[in-house]
């Protein structure tokens, strides 16, 4: 199943697609999610979704860390002043009305600002309800989220996500392959007149709703926006109505990369499988044979749309799907906490009324602003003030980041040497530790390494239920490949720093290693690459604890722990609540 | 202005419509907030409220939405206009406020009337959204991402229903008696537990996982984006219906019978589900109540604190880190053990 169909495009060639759909009609669907590092394939394919656009439409960027302000519009100081009257400037997302929003590093951004765009998409207007002013201003605009994740867990926030109906990865793609293709620009133009008088048929809308469940993928609005693709596909074509190959296309570019299971192709309304369940087909119930002769005509393009569909999903998504994990990159499941985990409340954003004597920081700008309106008035009051009249009510401070989150990270041993004798203490421990991160709203994260790797076990999340599940299923047994645990941790610890939270690392393990990175066994080579691993730990500065899991004490772990600037906690004497309460003063300090 | 996608045509969702019903009926049992997976209809079924509600009368084109039968308040020019011409009463519909993200707070309480105060030096209050939002509802999306200072600032309008703006020397007081609607995803970030437990009811809603209530949802949208006019005139018949529905409801609602044996269950159900409080058991007695007239019956029975129990209390209770039931299984529990488990009505 695997195998290629014969009609199968090429990475690039969809993303061209994906360009030419999106400058048919921006705002039809949203816009397009960009999996890309930065580099040339991206800028190439960014430099060809602004040619196919119509010439002279706005193309505007949000910085990282944009103000509310920005974003919306507000009070222009400077031309209030000047004029007299209240100037209102408009903001990045009005400014953006009829072309392109783009998202750098759409990873990062934080929650208010994906909620603030979010809420534009659907209501194409921004409701401007600032410093005095009150309108709606028009904004339709298509959005460019640039997805620059690496690490596990690092994703486009889901609410941005989810109203973006296409997705591309650019990552794998060659320079070389990146062609210009000829002729579309005509074709575009053409397809902005025909696509408003496009029809989807009924049963094309049947087939892509079976489809998107069967695969698991999205949210209701993934469909709405499947059919949107599916037109758009049809007027580039020139079509007034949809046909099967458009299908194919919003199959493959909507629904496949949000697949987060398997198709069965046999007759699955009656049963899709539990999203939450272990929906773990053996792999040969995929390989159905074709439908039968009998079958009408929707049974046939529904099962035509979800072999498209299976065809279609990502290599890498379909290991994973294959193995059952589908922790890596989670596509929108809409349960609570199975999600990538959000910063809670982000960045600072804006200012609030208050004292500065108090210690806040003043916010100058935003003084004068609400200053403003009120020189006239008090100049007739005051007429011996000559310049600025400035009160205490109009003064602003800073508001401040809150308090970050903290994540804690499991990284659990669970090789042989410690499964025998330890696991099952282990995991009482955790269990702990996991109920008093739930009562401090913390998120958990797990990552098991037995055998020849470290695998994320649980992306962060504050799911407690899931944790639980996850950490009882754990299985033992196997090598020790700790280097590969302690870079695990690292790179996750690293990342949820860039994320604005606050890391904790936590260890079990009896610090025997006796598996190398490159997953052969061999005690001193492992143990070597480990402290390595743990001193990089150390460099990166990042807070974690040692709990030694070894009947007896070894000085492995202890040394280990040195290593990384861990607290050393050996776990003698099975006592989860000791052990809890040490994991506790940790992270305390660790915040 | 745009017009709404009708509150009959979203596809299923039905605890989440009841609840928004509930409130229209009685609005003193205290918000609704709508918590769960993204693009299930949250935003949708609160906007559709504006033109499924029976209108209001409000005195004049009045900032206030004053209300011209009430005696109590009126804002200065009402009070003036109704020295003249006492019998100036307009129909408008319910007021849907939207409180969006970013909003500044001098806009959403009121404040200096920008353009009268630069051009002609002259202080003038302009009434925000809470003004705007009096006798009806204030819809905040995403209300979990609402910046603190703002929450505490509504948390206050809400539980005194009025609005104080005190600022160099322009002073204001006006009625803002809204049902706050909030709508979020979990996933975004925690509510705060004050926050919470302003909230009457609270449902949950879930991405529909068959295939049908899908294929409906793509075909109604899309007939809809095509012709907004003809689509909400297709539905308009069942939307009276429902108007109607409400109007009767919204008259009988003092009449219902609550029987001691109906109010001795909910003390029961609560006190079985540890939430915390009184305002449970008010609130539950307050929506079963509701829902009795809206569903045209006299008297409180079983089956309406059946219905409403969960949305009533499924947001009040302690939670136990280690249970893995959710609250709704253990609402449901406690609803089993206590009216069996088929749901079957019968008069209390």
């Amino acid at each position: 199943m695997t195998d290629s169909p014969p009609n199968r495009t090429t990475a690039w060639q969809d993303a061209v697609l994906a360009a030419a759909l999106l400058a048919v009609n921006p705002p039809a669907f949203g816009g397009v999610t960009v999996k890309a590092a930065s580099g040339p394939v991206r800028e190439r394919w960014l430099a060809l979704v602004r040619e196919f656009m119509p010439t002279g439409v706005p193309v505007r960027k949000v910085p990282l860390g944009v103000s509310p302000g920005r974003l919306l519009g507000g009070l222009d100081l400077a031309s209030t002043i000047q004029t007299g009257r209240p100037v209102l400037e408009r903001g990045l997302l009005a400014e953006a009305n009829g072309g392109l929003l783009i998202v750098p590093s759409a990873e990062r951004l934080e929650s208010v600002t994906s909620a603030l765009i979010s809420a534009v998409l659907d209501d194409g207007f921004v409701a401007v309800q600032r410093d005095g002013f009150a309108m709606t201003l028009p904004a339709r605009f298509g959005v460019i989220a640039l997805d620059e994740s690496r690490a596990e867990g690092e994703a486009v926030r889901a609410a941005l996500s989810d109203r973006l109906a296409i997705r591309i990865d650019l990552d794998g793609i060659r320079h070389s392959d990146a062609e210009t293709p000829a002729n579309l620009s005509a074709k575009i133009s053409a397809a902005r007149e025909v696509f408003a008088s496009v029809q989807i048929l009924d049963d094309h809308i049947e087939a892509l709703c079976a489809a998107a469940v069967a695969l698991g993928a999205g949210s209701v609005r993934t469909p709405c926006q499947a059919a949107s693709v599916a037109r758009l596909a049809a007027a580039l074509d020139g079509r007034h109505t949809t046909a099967p190959e458009d299908l194919a296309i919003a199959v493959r570019l909507v629904l496949a990369p949000r697949a987060t299971r398997l198709p069965v192709l046999e007759n699955d309304d009656k049963d899709p499988p539990e999203p939450e369940g272990n929906p773990d087909p053996p792999d040969n119930q995929t390989e159905n044979e074709p439908p039968s002769d009998q079958q009408v005509d929707a049974e046939k393009l529904k099962d035509m749309v979800m072999e498209a569909a299976q065809a279609a999903i990502p290599a890498g998504l379909l290991e994973l799907l294959k193995a059952g994990s589908r922790q890596r990159r989670k596509a929108t499941m809409g349960r609570s906490g199975v999600q990538q985990k959000a910063v809670a409340r982000g960045r600072p954003t804006g200012s609030k009324r208050g004292d500065p004597r108090t210690g806040a920081r003043i916010d100058l700008l935003e003084t004068l602003r609400v200053a403003a309106p009120w020189q006239k008035l008090r100049k007739k009051q005051r007429p011996h003030v000559l310049r600025l009249d400035l009160r205490r009510d109009d003064l602003r401070v800073k508001r401040f980041k809150n308090k970050t989150e903290t994540t804690t990270v499991f990284v659990v041993d669970a090789s042989g040497s410690s499964a025998l004798h330890r696991l099952a203490e282990a995991k009482g421990a955790i269990e702990l530790m996991l109920a008093d991160c739930y009562v401090r709203r913390d998120s958990v994260a797990m990552i098991s390494f037995r055998g020849k790797y470290a695998e994320m076990l649980l992306a962060p999340t504050r799911s407690l239920a899931r944790a639980k599940r996850n950490l009882a299923a754990l299985p033992g047994g196997g090598g020790t490949p700790l280097a590969a645990a302690i870079e695990a941790a690292a790179e996750l610890g690293q990342g949820l720093r860039r994320k604005g939270q606050t890391p904790s690392i936590v260890f079990l393990t009896d610090g025997r290693a006796n598996v190398g990175r490159d997953g052969k066994a061999g005690r001193t080579q492992a143990m070597n690459e480990a402290v390595a691993a743990a001193k990089a730990l150390r460099f990166a500065n990042l807070s974690s604890i040692v709990i030694d899991t070894s009947p007896q004490p070894k000085p492995e772990a202890r040394q280990l722990a040195e290593e990384m600037g861990a607290t050393y906690l050996p776990l003698p004497h099975a006592d989860a609540a000791a052990v809890n309460e040490v994991v506790r003063l940790n992270m305390r300090s660790a915040r | 202005m745009r017009v709404a996608f009708p509150f009959s045509a979203i596809v299923g969702q039905e605890q989440m419509k009841l609840a928004l019903l509930i409130a229209a009926i009685d609005p003193t049992i205290g918000g609704v907030l709508v918590f769960g997976d993204r693009g299930t209809g949250k935003s949708t079924a609160v906007r559709a409220l504006a033109s499924l509600l029976p209108k209001m009368p409000v005195s004049g084109s009045c900032a206030y939405n004053c209300n011209p039968e009430a005696q109590s308040w009126q804002c200065p020019s009402c009070a003036a206009a109704a020295k003249e011409n006492p019998a100036h009463v307009t129909m408008v519909p319910v007021p849907v406020v939207d409180l969006p993200l970013g909003a500044t707070e001098d806009r959403v309480v009121g404040a200096l009337d920008l353009e009268k105060a630069l051009t002609l030096g002259e202080k003038a209050f302009d009434p925000g959204l809470l003004a705007r939002a009096h006798r009806g509802f204030l819809y905040i999306d995403e209300v979990n991402l609402l910046e603190d200072h703002l929450v505490d600032l509504l948390l206050d309008v809400a539980a005194s229903g009025e609005n104080v703006v005190e600022r160099d020397g322009l002073s204001v007081r006006h009625p803002a008696r809204f049902v706050l609607v909030g709508s979020g995803n979990p996933e975004e970030g925690e509510l705060r537990p004050q926050l919470l437990d302003r909230f009457g009811l609270s449902v949950e809603v879930k991405t529909p996982e068959d295939v049908k209530s899908r294929v409906d949802v793509v075909r109604r949208r899309d007939a809809f984006e095509r012709d907004p006019g003809a689509f909400t005139a297709s539905y308009e018949e069942t939307e009276a219906r429902i108007r109607a529905q409400i109007s009767s409801a919204r008259d009988r609602v003092g009449q219902v019978i609550v029987s001691d044996a109906a109010l001795e269950r909910a003390v029961h159900l609560c006190m079985e589900l540890g939430t915390d409080g009184l305002r449970g058991e008010l609130t539950l007695i307050r929506a079963a109540r509701a829902l009795a007239t809206l569903e045209g019956d006299d008297e409180v029975g079983d089956s309406h604190l059946r219905q409403v129990a969960p949305m009533v209390l499924g947001h009040r209770m302690r939670r136990n880190p280690l249970d893995d039931a959710g609250s709704t299984v253990r609402v449901e529990r406690a609803l089993s053990e206590m009216f069996g488990s088929s749901g079957e009505r019968h008069i209390v």
